[in-house]
């Protein structure tokens, strides 16, 4: 949906070859200069730092001392290839917690959505706006919430766990949602759900755009809400799912401020929330490792392009694009 | 995606077609689907903002109650009862006429002397059992100290000065160079304007980190590193997020007026400034949110250019490093984290309509 469906429309788009003419001239110069402004930035801030990144990740320096830069041609490539456990541990501790937060995530949001989008709900509009609202926490204060709520002695969590099934899960033996390795997957999977707010959104959008009559229809044919779910609705909102899964993908590689703030990035428990993007921070700005920074920066790049172009691929077997059929 | 984008205005997030009822009968089993479902939905709300309730109630409570795993949820205090001159801890005491609110005078094993705080004119009385069985009695006591205290240890004013100042100049570069670059991609055609607009949104999916090191050491050698240069300049550049948005809503708005405007002799710069932008008022405001917020929540920037220089850090990091410095009374950090969240959760409440028109636009087909 959205950006990524104007990616597939421009593409098929052709852009006119023949000469310009006088009029034509002017409108591409008037064109140029709006959007020589963003020119100017994606050179400033996006090529020229790209192609940097990528010659900075055969050096070998600090930014304090440049004279003592060193080539060392792949050397940071092979570090981080072969040499470094770090990264392989900090992808896999990264993709293990994707694999469990952005199902859950996803999952959340359509149903919210269904919930929120149906004509039986009294005040929609004020639950809309509340379900919304933790997604204005700023993340920091959300995290910290989050870190109160889950402590095993004085968090509502685990008194609502003990209250409800009637189990010892308070008190210093109680439920360590933060300082166990399993356990704290589930926990940072719980603070992401403060985020899904926007996703909620463009769930809801697409289903108000899902035409009545699909319903109407099935209805006559005897179909149940679980049916009608499966076979119109998760296909007609397949497009914003597919969005929020590409996004969704790209923002958990860059998982950063939630193990920062509740670890200081030491990775506990066990290096278990030692994430990819914490091993870039530690390299890049505590080490002041400028070159290897670089390095795992520009792997992150290549293992993005490789998961969005994968995603893309798979599109076409899952993703319905009504409009395409016009 | 063949259709342009809706207007705003014109695709409300409210009410879905409900048909009319047919059947009479069905009004009875309709109230008690409704019922379930806004219960079903309340329950899950109230799940959901749980956190909330535990900060602003943890915030609002003593150190002692924090720490005490006994004490009430809700922010309270020991009751206490004055009796000739003294102050007595109050306990609830199990009797034959229902729990009593006994105040407790001489402490014994096996019986202890009481005053009822009902009616302390009956005198001490005896009861036997072990009073250290009894629960104390709580009265709802709120702790308004503790937010004075973290607005005076995060420094709070300066730092929301920061990020004011930060989100504010910001916004508006944000916002206005975006609608600059938005308007070329809308309405002129040039060559390369597909590709370049694809170049375009396809920065929206790439991770900054794979810029930032040279970024970095570029204001590095500027002398830019601890200041604020950094984290400001690039913005007025337009980001692609803003720029695709405000595209969408421009490209809704009918031509016939700027073809007007055109004929009378205003160039694209007045056509820009005065029949695109009064137009368009509903998106920029919508933009502006947005990117406020994102600024309002920056983390990771400021946290590795400002890092040699505390004194001028935001709230996000301010409140991170309290976090740091005050971690062994969390009743001071649930009340920084909240005063964080006041400002953009106030401007959210006000502005929720053009803030969620515009997230749906730019979900939106």
């Amino acid at each position: 949906m959205a950006f990524l469906d104007e990616i597939q429309r421009a593409r098929r788009e052709k852009t006119p070859r023949e000469k310009l003419g006088r009029m034509a001239r002017w409108e591409a110069r008037w064109g140029y200069a709006f959007i020589a402004l963003w020119m100017v930035g994606f050179s400033l801030w996006y090529l020229i730092p790209m192609a940097a990144s990528l010659v900075f990740s055969l050096f070998d320096f600090e930014l304090t001392n440049l004279s003592a830069a060193r080539f060392v041609g792949l050397g940071n490539w092979r570090r981080l290839l072969f040499e470094d456990p770090l990264v392989w541990q900090s992808l896999r501790v990264t993709f293990t917690f994707a694999l469990i937060s952005l199902p859950v995530g996803m999952v959340s949001a359509f149903f919210l959505a269904v919930l929120l989008n149906s004509k039986h709900l009294i005040a929609a509009n004020l639950f809309r706006t509340l379900f919304y609202a933790p997604a204005m926490v700023p993340a920091v204060a959300g995290v910290l919430i989050w870190s109160g709520v889950l402590d095993p002695t004085t968090g509502w969590i685990n008194r609502l766990i003990a209250f409800v099934f009637q189990v010892d899960a308070v008190g210093p033996n109680g439920i360590r949602w933060l300082a166990d390795p399993v356990l704290v997957y589930v926990a940072y999977t719980l603070i992401g759900l403060w985020g899904i707010g926007n996703a909620i959104l463009y769930n809801l959008a697409s289903l108000q755009g899902v035409p009545t009559e699909l319903y109407e229809a099935a209805d006559i044919d005897g179909a149940g809400w679980w049916r009608k779910l499966t076979a119109i609705t998760v296909p007609m909102v397949s497009p914003v799912i597919f969005y929020n899964l590409v996004l969704g993908v790209i923002a958990l590689l860059q998982f950063f401020v939630t193990p920062y703030v509740l670890t200081g990035g030491s990775g506990f428990p066990q290096g278990q929330t030692y994430y990819y993007m914490i091993h870039f921070f530690k390299q890049a700005f505590g080490f002041l490792n400028m070159g290897y920074g670089a390095t795992i920066a520009w792997f992150m790049f290549l293992i993005a392009l490789g998961i969005t172009v994968l995603l893309f691929g798979t599109a076409k077997y899952w993703v319905y694009y009504a409009a395409e059929r016009r | 995606m063949a259709a342009p984008a809706t207007r705003p205005s014109a695709a409300p997030v409210g009410t879905p077609a409900s048909a009319p009822q047919r059947v009479d009968g069905m009004h009875a089993r309709n109230a008690v689907v409704r019922a379930a479902i806004t219960s079903l939905v309340l329950v899950i709300l109230l799940l959901y903002l749980m956190p909330l309730g535990y900060s602003i109630a943890t915030s609002l409570k003593s150190k002692e109650q924090v720490s005490d795993v006994n004490a009430p949820i809700l922010p309270s205090a020991p009751e206490r009862f004055e009796f000739e001159g003294q102050t007595y801890d109050v306990y609830r005491v199990p009797t034959d006429e229902g729990e009593q609110r006994w105040a407790l005078i001489t402490p014994g094993r096996n019986s202890s002397m009481f005053v009822d705080t009902e009616n302390p004119d009956a005198g001490l009385f005896e009861w036997e059992g072990r009073w250290r069985t009894l629960t104390p009695a709580y009265r709802l006591a709120f702790q308004w100290s503790n937010y004075q205290r973290a607005y005076e240890f995060i420094d709070f004013i300066r730092l929301l000065g920061f990020t004011l100042m930060y989100a504010g100049i910001t916004t508006i570069a944000a916002t206005a160079s975006a609608a600059i670059v938005a308007y070329g991609f809308a309405r002129f055609k040039f060559p390369f304007r597909n590709v370049l607009f694809i170049v375009l949104i396809s920065t929206i999916i790439l991770p900054p980190q794979v810029t930032l090191v040279p970024t970095y050491a570029f204001f590095f050698q500027l002398g830019w590193v601890g200041t604020w240069l950094p984290l400001i300049v690039p913005q007025f550049f337009s980001n692609a997020y803003n720029v695709f948005l405000l595209r969408q809503y421009f490209m809704t708005i009918p031509t016939s007026m700027e073809e007007a405007a055109r004929i009378d002799g205003a160039g694209p710069i007045r056509t820009f400034v005065s029949v695109i932008l009064p137009q368009a008022v509903p998106a920029l405001i919508a933009v502006s949110l947005f990117h406020f917020f994102f600024a309002w929540n920056d983390f990771f920037g400021p946290l590795i250019y400002l890092a040699g220089n505390a004194d001028i850090n935001p709230l996000a990091v301010g409140l991170f490093r309290f976090n740091g410095l005050y971690s062994s009374e969390p009743q001071l950090i649930q009340a920084a984290s909240i005063l964080t969240m006041i400002i953009p959760l106030l401007i959210f409440f006000f502005a929720q309509r053009f803030f969620m028109q515009g997230i749906v636009l730019t979900g939106d087909k």
